[in-house]
């Protein structure tokens, strides 16, 4: 019996990988790879006469057929229509045979709309409240950043094989455009969600009987886990965006993960040379020193996550730095339930946070930035906040690829002033990509990408701590980043080394199952008979039916021998019923071959040579033309034709040995 | 003694004898036993012996079996020691067979009381101060104290063992002194009995194969060469010798670190001349025998020697330099020598020389560069100075410590995962990186430190204690960077540094850490100190936001952060560095500097601050500063009176020396200042006397010092006194200015500042004349006052008479506190 693991990402924190274990299919995240529409031109919530007006993009020999689809902007050439995402792979693997999604935390269930929509999934989808409610602020974000800005055109020419070699970098380069897949709508949303079941940390989920799957808190984000699969005799543990920081969310649960035979490795830090305590200095610093010479400052964000603690920092920090005065703006289409339900997940948040709730308090400061009018949010930068703006001015909004959301329009609106910063915190993006379309920016652009998920100091620790057998990774964990080759501490060291994987990669992962759980009915154990054959090891023979359903093994006792009463019946029962034979007793011992010999001489062999072989001993009995071979496991008479002499022989083998 | 002592001594040693009243505190024991010392140094032991029989009686009555305190036997048996140093007081207790009874197997040696270490303890510091004459020797070979000494060298408790093996050296020495005609020869027999059995068990011991062993005589040994210098110690040391390098041949060498110790107190030693007892062989023997880690003090010790032959210098500096040749081999992008060292040695150093374990090496490199550090400016360091390759080193290990090393070979990888993130290395080579810049380097190295240096104050993983090392390490390479001698400015290098510089200036000044919005403070303050004069400086920051930023802070709520803003405000408006700032609630720029200061100084809670603006003002005062020349009077008058009120006694202090300056600034230097200098005695006109003495009654000068000269904290009344002599010495030439004594306004501030000397300082002095103050100055005994406030605060108590006061009143109140118990 082997287990299996499909690779469907080749991204090492947007996972999304199948493994097959004990007749059970099991999906581990969807995570949506979103880097792909950096190749896309952004979306202006207002009207940009800059963007709209660009020149289109022709081929060498001057061909122009693209200038429809392909714009050229600062240099670079983009694709001017509806953003498109990177699925997961959907060739590798059936995914209508997929039985259970398990997802690890809100940044891993992007893609779940694709899958449970659009593959003949009929499984079941578990995660946390949290991640559900906190992933769906996501995807309803995401839907209404690009929905809200409706875009006629989808370009497909340039993605033809053909005419992709002829297009500059990093459109040439591109993967899998084929398989880019516009937006999810929301109804799409609904329909994924409404399959998710709700679980709580620790909680055993039974699959089919043959494995139990349990969710433990991974200490990234509210709600974010890591999974438990395991059945009587194999432990997989999958370990997937884990932090050991103090932070919000309840802290990760190491002791659980202890005894795997196999342990997936996947969302570590993306940034392992960034310390996030250095990060979140750097921000507050940077984003002080902006406000005070009268600049706004603009921070591409996600709704969730890594905003609640900057926003806690703030909170300490602004009144020390003097910027009391200064307006901190979120704008986001779900800024307003975000911040509502940080709030509620009280028995999901960290130690501390979870007392201030019998204060009771509220977890987070940010509530009372609210209360003071420091910090505003909005859905829209329509609306109220046309009339509440006011400079200099913080503003925390979406997205983080600059590509869609009302950071677009801040980008376009602030992009001309050096006075203005931009400070990216978001890890998942290249910021230099970010940024093409708007070159050149007079702006100030800061990086202080703050991700909290395990660095490789963390991984070597946690691996020590809870020894698994096999660690298997995707590859990019393997070797250090390529930028740095000399940083043999950016990879994960450890013993044996662990195995990787790649995108549309198939993994037979390292070990045998080997055992299989039998129960055995009580009254077929009543009528076992033990017998002790070493200290502590008793035997007994059984006989029985092994009854096998829902991946449960019984022993049941077999059925009576049928009562020759009928022809009918007697041939019914005879069908049915397995043979029962009369059975030889079992033998066990060894032959201590001196004793055998001196025995053989006591009962009138002689002429006995005895002869050591690599398996055992032959005791040759040279008069009566015999040989006896006594090895570990075996042991075999060979006589010709002496019938009687075999028996004699025979029966005294069998003195040395045990019966029953 | 005087009577009243000896009146209240028989009750005081009643009590200590009464082991029902113990005592509380034997920080008075400690002090008794002082002033027994005092006296006993002053007068003869036997008298106060004989004088005070209860003392006697004491020493006795510890010897009766009983529950008596460890403190009270341990004292006693001090004090015994204390009176037989006196070899008459000696005799006189022997006869008595006291000693022999405190001190002997039949003392508290033998019982219970043993296990105390303060009775271990006591009975050694009474040995060692009975120790001084031959008959002492006699009565310490006849009770087998010394056998008893050797073993507490292995007491449980350091304080013991130590004072064990101190004692033996004492002893030794003691011995020793006695004999008449010179030094002994190598002959045992030569030797006398007690010195003999001393010496006897170092040997011993150093044969011994029980590293304990081996410690303790090693330390005895230390102890011996570092404090006695007569010319037996090299007898002792060729008689020895042979015992010690037989150490070395041991593998591990054990007793290392005593071991080193012990050769450098020998090398050290004026008694010995090192060259006839082969101690430069032995050195050379230890320091290529013992480990990397545990050479390095021996190297340093060596290097530091005054006449040591140069070969073993060479020896000892290449072993110093050997780890960081081991980091400079181990990240070096091509094979040749990194020059740390010559070519023979630099072969046989390998990467994997250094302790594969984190801490080890780590602690290794750090010691390192504190030995190189302290090696560098003296006089007596190894020449040439290998500056360029250990500039190189320096560099190197904080790039791989911050992560932008890139080692080619596979031990760098090693070593740069070893010391990636390391604190305390960052630390360490930023201290002797920023020690390096007494020397220059090759221009390209230059820049390389000035790259490192920048990366640190980038890099947002620097704590705050490697960024503020990396400050201290920029200013003085800035200040050695000038190419050109004689010439101050900053050369243009250094300018394009400062353009790179100043942005990262200011985003840590808007740190989220107040640690490093200080340091970042006290750098600024540092270089506008030195450059605020240049112009590629000032137009550089000028063209900066720190200026802008620095004033921010002055509002920082971290009260330290506010007191070095304040510092850098004042240096930078001293320099004329200031941005008017373009806020309304500042109008004016310049002139609300002196505003914000000044409401800094009336209403800031902390006390650095206010210190700050003092010391800010002061300066001003002194630069004549354009805000101060204005109308100097109304900002002196102003700040003395806000300081005046100041509850931060430096505060005021700081206030005194505002009204020092002015003074001197109104009525001419001060000739304090400079005792030596040839000043003619020529009187002060009487015309600006009087002008300037009605400038000082203006600023209300005097009342602020009266004021400050009853003031209950010590350095501000002392402070004041000072200035107010200085004033009466300026004015005493002036005849113009005498006026009768007894005039009624001179009464009423007499009568004033009687009532302030009580304690009532609620009613002011009102407007002064010139005359009437001078009256009152010549009236005050000024000089008595100093002298009594140059008293300790406690002398009036410190008496002996108090001390035993207090003993006996301690336990009177226990009794009485007892007795409302029942």
């Amino acid at each position: 019996l082997k287990l299996c693991k499909y690779c469907l990402s080749g991204h090492p924190t947007l996972p999304c990988n199948v493994l097959k274990f004990k007749s059970t299919t099991i999906m581990l995240d969807c995570g949506l790879d979103m880097t792909s529409t950096l190749n896309f031109l952004p979306l202006p919530l207002v009207q940009s006469p800059r963007l709209s007006n660009l020149p289109g993009w022709s081929l060498k020999d001057g061909s122009a057929f693209l200038d429809k689809e392909l714009k050229e902007c600062s240099g670079h050439v983009f694709v001017d229509s509806v953003p498109e995402f990177c699925l997961p792979e959907t060739e590798l693997i059936d995914l209508s045979t997929v039985d259970v999604i398990l997802i690890s935390n809100y940044h891993c269930m992007m893609a779940l709309p694709y899958i449970t929509e659009h593959t003949g999934f009929t499984g079941t989808v578990y995660a946390t409240e949290p991640t559900v409610q906190i992933g769906r602020l996501l995807m309803e974000e995401l839907v209404n950043f690009i929905e809200r800005v409706p875009k006629a055109q989808s370009a497909s020419l340039w993605k033809n094989k053909d005419i992709q070699r002829l297009l500059p970098s990093p459109l040439k380069d591109a993967v899998e455009v084929s398989t880019w897949r516009r937006c999810y709508t929301m109804q799409e949303v609904n329909s994924a969600l409404s399959k998710i079941q709700l679980v709580g940390y620790s909680q055993k989920i039974e699959l089919f009987g043959a494995v139990q799957v349990t969710p433990l808190s991974s200490g990234y984000a509210l709600g974010s886990s890591n999974w438990i699969i395991q059945s009587h005799y194999e432990k997989v543990s999958y370990v997937s965006g884990s932090s050991l920081l103090t932070t919000h969310p309840q802290p990760m649960d190491q002791a659980s993960l202890k005894n795997s035979d196999v342990l997936i490795l996947t969302g570590l830090t993306q940034i392992p040379t960034a310390n996030p305590d250095g990060m979140v200095g750097e921000f507050c610093s940077n984003l002080a020193l902006t406000v005070r010479n009268g600049g706004n400052v603009l921070v591409p964000c996600y709704p969730s996550g890594v905003i609640y603690d900057l926003l806690e920092c703030l909170y300490q920090y602004i009144d020390s730095a003097g910027l009391s005065n200064i307006p901190f703006y979120f704008i986001s289409p779900v800024a307003n339930s975000s911040l509502e339900f940080s709030q509620i997940f009280a028995e999901w948040l960290c130690h501390n946070k979870q007392t201030k709730v019998y204060l009771p308090e509220p977890p987070f400061p940010h509530a009372e930035l609210i209360q003071t009018n420091k910090l505003k949010h909005y859905p829209s930068l329509h609306g109220d906040f046309s009339s509440d703006f006011r400079q200099p001015c913080v503003v925390f909004t979406g997205h983080p690829s600059l590509r869609f959301g009302d950071v677009v329009h801040f980008m376009e609106l602030w992009g001309k002033s050096s006075l203005n910063t931009v400070i990216f915190t978001e890890p998942d993006f290249s910021y230099l990509e970010a940024l093409a379309p708007y070159q050149p920016l007079a702006m100030k652009c800061i990086y202080c990408p703050i991700d909290t998920r395990l660095n490789f100091i963390q991984v070597s620790k946690l691996l020590k701590e809870v020894q698994p057998l096999h660690v298997v990774c995707p590859e990019q964990y393997t070797q250090p980043p390529p930028a740095q080759s000399h940083r043999m501490d950016l990879m994960i060291d450890c013993q044996p080394p662990a195995m990787s994987y790649r995108r549309a990669e198939v993994l037979a992962l390292p070990f045998k199952r080997r055992y299989e759980k039998i129960e055995i009915m009580p009254e077929l154990a009543d009528a076992l008979v033990p017998m002790e054959i070493k200290p502590g090891i008793s035997l007994a023979t059984v006989s029985a039916v092994l009854h096998t359903k829902d991946n449960k093994h019984v022993l049941q006792p077999p059925p009576r021998p049928a009562q020759p009463s009928g022809g009918k019946k007697r041939k019914r029962a005879s069908e049915d019923i397995p043979d029962c034979k009369v059975l030889k007793p079992l033998l066990s011992g060894s032959i201590p071959v001196e004793q055998f010999v001196q025995t053989l001489e006591k009962h009138g062999f002689s002429d006995i040579k005895v002869e050591d072989t690599a398996k055992g001993h032959i005791v040759l009995l040279q008069e009566a033309e015999t040989l006896i071979q006594i090895e570990e496991d075996s042991t075999h008479i060979i006589c010709d034709n002496d019938e009687m002499l075999r028996v004699r022989l025979r029966d005294l083998v069998l003195k040395f040995l045990q019966k029953f | 003694m005087d009577p009243e002592c000896s009146q209240l001594l028989p009750a005081l040693c009643a009590v200590l004898a009464d082991p029902r009243q113990p005592m509380a505190d034997d920080t008075c024991l400690e002090k008794l036993l002082d002033w027994f010392k005092t006296i006993t140094e002053a007068g003869s032991s036997l008298l106060l012996l004989q004088e005070n029989p209860c003392l006697v009686e004491l020493l006795c009555h510890v010897l009766k079996p009983q529950d008596l305190s460890s403190r009270v036997l341990s004292f006693s048996l001090r004090l015994t020691g204390v009176f037989a140093a006196q070899e008459d007081c000696f005799q006189y207790l022997q006869q008595g067979e006291l000693l022999p009874r405190l001190f002997g197997e039949a003392g508290p040696l033998g019982g219970a009381a043993w296990t105390a270490p303060t009775v271990r303890s006591g009975w050694i510091q009474g040995l060692r101060s009975l120790a001084q004459h031959p008959s002492a020797l006699h009565f310490l070979a006849d009770c087998g104290a010394v056998d008893t000494i050797f073993s507490l060298q292995g007491d449980s408790s350091l304080f013991v063992a130590s004072a064990a093996g101190q004692l033996l050296v004492h002893i030794l020495s003691l011995s020793m002194r006695g004999l008449a005609e010179g030094p002994p020869g190598l002959q045992a027999d030569d030797w006398p009995p007690c010195a003999q059995k001393i010496v006897g068990h170092i040997e011993e011991s150093l044969r011994s194969t029980a590293t304990p062993q081996i410690t303790q005589a090693l330390n005895v040994l230390t102890t011996t060469f570092s404090h006695c210098h007569d010319p037996w110690t090299q007898v002792l040391w060729v008689r020895l010798h042979p015992l010690v390098a037989a150490l070395l041949e041991k593998d591990p060498v054990p007793a290392a670190h005593s071991l080193v110790d012990l050769l450098l107190s020998v090398a050290r030693s004026p008694g010995l001349s090192s060259s006839s007892c082969g101690l430069w062989e032995t050195l050379a023997q230890t320091v290529s025998h013992l480990s990397p880690t545990q050479a390095g003090l021996l190297a340093l010790g060596i290097l530091k020697l005054q006449d040591c032959p140069q070969a073993l210098r060479a020896q000892a500096f290449a072993v110093l330099l050997q780890p960081l040749a081991c980091v400079l081999k181990a990240t070096a992008q091509g094979p040749g020598p990194s020059g740390l060292l010559d070519s023979t040695a630099a072969d046989s150093v390998t990467a994997d020389m250094l302790p594969p374990s984190k801490a080890a090496c780590v602690g290794l490199l750090c010691r390192t560069l504190a030995h190189l550090e302290l090696l560098l400016p003296l006089p007596q360091r190894p020449c040439p100075w290998p500056q360029v390759p250990l500039l190189g080193a320096a560099v190197t290990l904080l790039q791989l410590c911050g992560g932008s090393g890139s080692p080619a070979s596979d031990a760098g990888r090693q070593l740069c995962a070893l010391l990636l993130g390391c604190v305390r290395v960052q630390r360490a080579a930023l201290d002797f990186l920023g020690t390096l810049s007494q020397e220059t380097g090759p221009p390209e190295l230059v820049t390389q430190v000035f790259a490192v240096l920048l990366e640190y104050l980038r890099s947002p993983d620097s704590s705050p204690t490697v960024l503020k090392k990396a400050f201290q390490a920029t200013f003085r390479w800035l200040l050695s960077s000038p190419r050109t001698p004689g010439c101050s400015d900053l050369d243009s290098d250094a300018v394009l540094f400062l353009r790179e510089l100043l942005p990262v200036l200011q985003k840590r000044l808007c740190s989220p850490c107040w640690e490093v919005r200080d340091s970042s403070l006290e750098f600024l303050t540092q270089m506008t100190r030195r450059w605020g004069g240049q112009a590629g400086f000032r137009h550089a920051l000028l063209a900066s936001e720190v200026p802008r930023l620095t004033e921010q802070l002055l509002r920082d709520p971290e009260s330290y952060v506010r007191a070095s803003a304040v510092t850098a405000m004042g240096q930078l408006s001293s320099q004329g560095l200031c941005v008017p700032s373009a806020g309304p609630e500042h109008p004016g720029g310049q002139q609300s500097l002196l505003g914000e200061l000044l409401h800094i100084l009336s209403a800031d809670s902390e006390g650095f601050p206010r210190r700050a603006v003092m010391q800010v003002f002061t300066q001003w005062l002194r630069d004549s500063h354009a805000d101060v020349v204005g109308d100097t009077e109304q900002f002196v008058a102003g700040v003395l009176q806000v300081a005046g009120q100041d509850l931060d006694w430096e505060v005021r202090a700081q206030g005194l020396e505002l009204a020092l300056v002015f003074l001197e600034q109104t009525l001419g230097p001060s000739r304090s200042h400079c005792p030596y200098a040839v000043t003619p005695p020529v009187a002060a006109p009487a015309g600006p006397l009087t002008q300037a003495l009605q400038s000082l009654c203006r600023v209300r000068l005097f009342e602020f010092a009266f004021r400050a000269l009853f003031d209950c904290d010590r350095p501000v009344a002392q402070k004041s006194c000072d200035l107010l002599l200085l004033l009466r010495a300026k004015t005493a030439s002036s005849s113009s200015l005498q006026e009768p004594r007894s005039s009624p306004d001179v009464a009423s501030v007499e009568a004033a500042l009687q009532r302030w000397r009580a304690g009532d300082q609620a009613q002011p002095l009102g407007d002064l004349e010139p005359e009437v103050v001078l009256a009152v100055l010549r009236s005050m005994d000024l000089e008595g006052l100093r002298g009594a406030l140059a008293e300790s605060s406690d002398h009036v108590e410190k008496s002996p008479q108090s001390l035993l006061q207090d003993m006996l009143a301690t336990v009177g109140i226990r009794g009485e506190n007892e007795a409302d118990c029942y």
